[in-house]
């Protein structure tokens, strides 16, 4: 009932597909959490006259589909005459999505930071950013460092979305290789199991990048 | 051309929400009874069963939910019956739901104390009398704010369902989109209305949880 000869075939298109869903989330979570750190800090710490346009901003991404914001970015942003191609588009979706989440996750990290490291920098003349990019960053990122990370995971699998405005991602592929075999339960079962490969390592990767950010942890 | 006013594509577009509105509720009830189902697997006392609900939600939560939705769409058609889009949509996103409830409600569960099983269990209890009595209930009242929360996922999660051509708010917006030539307006007025849908779901399992933490303190 199964066939799985078109993989000897097929198996480029696949290959093409994991390393632009690779790339995708490789941008995506970098830029996304530098976002997030950028909207935690003002959510929590930055002026006052900046918080009501971030917070609206965070509210608005996570209370509506990925889907939705996707297509907003790419069918409807070019009537304002910002044309994008369908990556560019990807990308930009993906980090506007990630820093909307990490950024309530970076903000309970913030928050859990104990009001002396605040008093300690301003008595050693600190100024309050200064304070926060020395002291409190790096540990706040630490304590929440598993939620970011699945967090990270979880937007990776929903870039599978993004072959809908044709990025070619593995998502595509799949659908590209079901148009082209007919064997469309195969392909989605293969590319299915290599997303799950994927969520798995890139979980590994994470926490090795985890360790490696704050190698203090180890030490204690 | 036929002209479109606001309220055409308002009226719309609130239309579909409806059904938006009906697979998001089938499959939180779906997924909760399923769910359960898979929670006391989780937690009980038979390995085989205990290790097939960790792998279900592995493979559930490691997967990407529109491959599940293809697969069910492609898959279901295997057994030689015509699946119809929102047959598709229902079962993939129940089980999707259901893998992701499991995992919160066990941590619900196993948030409960030790010395509540020790308790219970020295008071002559059994395991069902255990759970019956003594560890639900108080799971239970942990359990509302995320549950509440993860219903906000599941209402996004069924915009995917368009992808697979079920009709609801998200697919109603490219067929309005196609008619009007106004992706701007429209993909906004879709963006408002799922918000308005989850806001408020997000608001309340923000307040339940404050409300629920301070109970807690006060014990």
């Amino acid at each position: 009932m199964f066939d799985y000869a078109w993989l000897a075939q097929y198996w480029p298109v696949l290959l093409k597909g994991i390393l632009v869903t690779v790339q995708l989330i490789a941008v995506g979570a970098v830029a996304g959490t530098a976002l997030g750190i950028a909207c935690a800090w003002v959510r929590s710490l930055g002026p006052k006259w900046l918080r009501p346009p971030v917070t609206a901003y965070v509210e608005l991404i996570r209370n509506t589909p990925f889907l939705i914001q996707l297509f907003f970015i790419f069918f409807g942003l070019p009537s304002l005459g910002l044309q994008m191609s369908e990556l560019q588009a990807a990308n930009l979706a993906m980090i506007i999505n990630l820093g909307a989440y990490s950024c309530e996750i970076i903000r309970a990290g913030i928050q859990a930071a104990p009001r002396g490291q605040f008093e300690a920098g301003a008595s050693l003349a600190m100024t309050p950013f200064e304070t926060f990019r020395h002291i409190i960053l790096v540990p706040s990122l630490q304590r929440i460092w598993p939620a970011l990370c699945s967090q990270v995971i979880i937007v990776m699998l929903g870039s599978s979305v993004v072959s809908q405005i044709a990025a070619e991602d593995l998502t595509f592929a799949a659908n590209f290789i079901q148009s082209r075999t007919f064997r469309a339960f195969e392909a989605y079962f293969v590319s299915t199991a290599i997303y799950l490969v994927l969520a798995i390592l890139l979980r590994q990767v994470l926490i090795a990048a985890g360790s490696f950010i704050f190698p203090r942890r180890s030490g204690r | 051309m036929i002209e479109f006013s606001l309220w055409d594509i308002v009226r719309n577009l609130l239309l579909a929400a409806r059904w938006t509105v009906v697979l998001s509720l089938v499959s939180f009830i779906g997924g909760a009874l399923v769910g359960t189902l898979l929670l006391f697997m989780r937690i009980g006392r038979r390995r085989v069963l205990r290790l097939f609900a960790k792998y279900y939600v592995e493979l559930f939560q490691g997967t990407p939910l529109l491959m599940q939705l293809f697969l069910a769409f492609f898959g279901l058609g295997l057994f030689g019956i015509d699946v119809p889009a929102w047959l598709a949509a229902g079962v993939a996103l129940i089980l999707w739901s259901a893998a992701f409830l499991t995992e919160i409600w066990r941590g619900c569960v196993e948030a409960i104390a030790k010395g509540q099983w020790e308790a219970s269990s020295s008071l002559g209890m059994g395991y069902v009398q255990q759970m019956r009595y003594v560890i639900l209930p108080q799971a239970l009242k942990i359990a509302i704010p995320p549950t509440v929360g993860f219903s906000v996922q599941v209402i996004k999660g069924t915009a995917l369902t368009s992808i697979i051509g079920f009709v609801e708010l998200s697919k109603a917006g490219t067929v309005v989109t196609n008619a009007t030539f106004q992706p701007f307006m429209v993909y906004g007025l879709v963006a408002l209305i799922y918000f308005a849908l989850c806001w408020p779901l997000s608001k309340s399992s923000q307040v339940l949880e404050r409300k629920l933490n301070v109970a807690h303190r006060n014990h």
